[in-house]
């Protein structure tokens, strides 16, 4: 009887603690829940930010012109053609004064009475504003069709023109349009015209290439396009991968399989470490220091940029792999080395094949970091404005991330929060590619023991 | 330790490990401490006594596994053919493909089973084209009695056997570069009763053309596999003689207690 007694008071206890068991569990989980969706609800609330904003600057408004190459506006002699006795430089300078003959034409003359024969209500007095319809670039992309082919002057083309970047936020709605006319950048006469051609269909929103062709521009907004960052990330890119990776993924197997374990390389480990949490502007300062003022490498390159990146990626690397390293079972080693393996025989024909997918994640993660990172980069001179897409690691170029930047402080705000936050999509579609490039090379590669 | 040795002479002829006062280091612990032993050509070797008593650390010394350790330190003389082991003009991986290795958990690579045999032969250039190589494979796989049994996945996983087979596996790849002596850190120790008596017998079969030294926790095992028997208790060998000798009329208090269960 006593017994039972007892039992039931065991039980008892046992009872009332598991209710506040119960309860600090289920309060840990509400914690935990919670926590995970609010953080997923900012992320959604960035995402539907960005995407509302930037999928709309993927199309831009553009104006179906038929453009008229009237001859009597380009007067321009004949394209001179090498002759057989002529050297190249006597050629090269021909070809100069006729090229200079050109920049003289009035292209804007031509866009000017290409676009006038649209508008219903035109004056004589009003020929100045026609061509604010249409960005400064497309002048320019007529003098190139003319200088590419002179034969077309005389005849007539169907060319469809990038308008302004002033009217596509006008018709976008992207700009009050109550506001008082000394408020708004575009003269009244201009706005009624877009309006008009917006109607009768000779402006349409179309799918922008120039975004993704073109590089920065500053005189023509509307045509400023992600090209020239686009490459100028891609060579550093090129760079980390075959410069941080190799060397990273080196050190680590040498740290983790051959090096002895002693105090050095105690020290060095820890340092590594560290320098993966050195912030990465310092990283920029060192690149400057070293990178430009001792090796005399350009300013504002991709090459630059790429070698302080990857410095600044090496010690992820390093840690990746030998974390990857560490977790490849002891026992394979053993065997190979029992085999009579040497330790290199045994490291490159065993361990390393079963580490690569570990490997190539750390690296790729590594990677994408650096295509993202943007303080390093401010201070080795790649926040200047490039107008021309690098040919070369060594031009001067920006990248992506550095592109965003200076796209934010551009002050035709209407226009460029758009195109920001269409670049921040790029970036980011970038970054989830390169991400599902490692995941699926992880599962492809993963062998099973 | 010496009684059971025949004369000096004769030892030499039939030798095929010669062992004098051999210490082993871990940092600052002594976990041998000198040991004088001789393993006999053909013949099968058995290591008895309690965990942490140096069996293993010593069957490890025989072909340098320990060099892998960065802490341990060997001393004394391991001679294997008359030629000091320890001696800086032996290459280790000649050594190991002289006296392989098959380890307590079974450890085949993660590739096929044919890959797995055929890595060591490959490795020491011992065959130069691809129908010596499946000659090798399969003779290797036959003698560790496992051919039957997977000559028709070659091209499978060799992770993908049983433990058992894995571990006959592991005996066959190290059979296939020839080795003189074969070392056995307690094979059977992850294996089932069944798969442990195909072990024996196949070990009983290899004694022919090698010389095996097998470490086991089981007396029983060392008992049926093993010709001689030796008794390791902290870091020094008690006793070492002929096995039936060894369990039926120990010469030494520790063994008799060992044996019969009274520590261990």
């Amino acid at each position: 009887m006593s017994q039972d007694n007892s039992n039931l008071t065991v039980q008892d206890k046992v009872v009332a603690s598991l209710k506040r068991r119960r309860r600090q569990e289920k309060l840990f989980r509400t914690l935990g829940l919670g926590s995970v969706i609010l953080s997923l609800a900012l992320v959604a609330i960035l995402f539907i930010n960005i995407f509302s904003k930037g999928v709309p600057a993927f199309w831009q408004t553009s104006m179906t012109v038929e453009v008229y190459f009237d001859p009597d506006v380009i007067r321009i002699s004949e394209k001179p053609e090498q002759q057989p006795n002529e050297t190249f430089e006597d050629f090269d300078e021909r070809l100069l004064d006729w090229e200079t003959q050109l920049g003289f034409v009035n292209f804007n003359r031509i866009l000017s009475d290409s676009i006038t024969p649209l508008l219903s209500d035109f004056e004589r007095s009003q020929t100045r504003y026609v061509t604010q319809l249409v960005t400064s670039g497309e002048r320019h992309a007529l003098r190139d069709m003319v200088m590419e082919d002179p034969s077309i002057v005389g005849e007539t083309r169907s060319l469809t023109l990038l308008t302004s970047a002033d009217v596509d936020v006008w018709l976008k709605g992207n700009i009050d349009r109550s506001l008082p006319d000394d408020q708004l950048q575009l003269p009244a006469v201009v706005r009624e015209w877009a309006d008009e051609l917006h109607a009768n269909g000779h402006i349409q929103n179309r799918f922008s290439t120039a975004l993704f062709m073109n590089p920065d521009s500053r005189s023509s907004l509307a045509s400023a396009g992600l090209a020239g960052a686009f490459v100028g990330s891609f060579y550093m890119l090129l760079i980390v991968i075959f410069l941080a990776i190799p060397m990273g993924v080196a050190a680590a197997i040498y740290l983790e399989e051959f090096a002895p374990k002693n105090k050095l390389t105690d020290i060095i480990e820890v340092n590594i470490n560290n320098l993966a949490a050195v912030p990465s502007i310092i990283f920029g300062l060192l690149g400057a220091a070293v990178f430009i003022n001792w090796f005399k490498l350009p300013m504002s390159a991709p090459v630059v940029g790429g070698l302080v990146l990857s410095l600044m990626t090496l010690p992820t690397v390093i840690i990746a792999t030998r974390a990857t390293l560490r977790a490849i079972p002891p026992s394979i080693r053993a065997a190979a080395l029992g085999l009579g393996a040497s330790k290199t025989q045994t490291v490159f024909h065993h361990v390393l094949p079963l580490a690569i997918p570990g490997i190539l994640t750390g690296s790729i993660l590594g990677v994408a970091q650096a295509l993202g990172e943007t303080a390093p980069l401010l201070l080795i001179g790649m926040k200047s404005f490039v107008a021309s897409i690098p040919q070369s690691p060594m031009d001067q170029a920006t990248a992506l991330p550095v592109q965003i930047y200076l796209w934010q402080g551009n002050e035709l705000r209407n226009f460029f929060e758009a195109r920001t936050s269409a670049a921040i999509i790029v970036l980011l579609m970038l970054m989830i590619s390169l991400n599902s490039l490692a995941i699926w090379l992880r599962r492809k590669l993963e062998v099973r023991w | 330790m010496q009684n059971s040795q025949s004369s000096p002479d004769i030892a030499s002829q039939q030798t095929a490990i010669t062992a004098r006062n051999v210490e082993v280091f871990y940092g600052d612990t002594q976990a041998i401490k000198g040991i004088d032993l001789d393993v006999r050509n053909n013949e099968v070797l058995s290591f008895i006594g309690p965990s942490g008593c140096g069996k293993s650390t010593f069957l490890r010394c025989l072909n340098r596994m320990n060099d892998t350790i960065d802490s341990c330190r060997v001393t004394g003389s391991i001679e294997l053919d008359g030629q000091d082991i320890y001696h800086s003009s032996v290459d280790e991986v000649l050594l190991r493909a002289k006296v392989g290795m098959v380890f307590q958990k079974p450890n085949p690579f993660p590739k096929s089973i044919y890959d797995n045999i055929a890595y060591g032969p490959k490795l020491h250039g011992l065959v130069e084209r691809k129908p010596e190589l499946d000659e090798i494979v399969e003779s290797s796989l036959r003698r560790a009695g496992l051919w039957e049994e997977v000559k028709d996945r070659l091209n499978e996983p060799g992770t993908g056997l049983s433990g058992g087979q894995q571990q006959r596996l592991c005996i066959a790849r190290t059979i296939a570069v020839s080795p003189e002596v074969i070392l056995m850190d307690e094979p059977c120790s992850a294996l089932d009763p069944i798969a442990t008596g195909i072990i024996e017998e196949l070990i009983h079969d290899l004694k022919e053309k090698f010389t095996i030294v097998i470490v086991t926790h089981n007396m029983q095992q060392a008992a049926r596999v093993s010709d001689r028997t030796a008794f390791f208790h902290l870091g020094e060998v008690v006793e070492v003689s002929e096995t039936d000798d060894l369990f039926t009329n120990p010469k030494h208090k520790r063994t008799e207690d060992y044996i019969t269960g009274r520590y261990g």
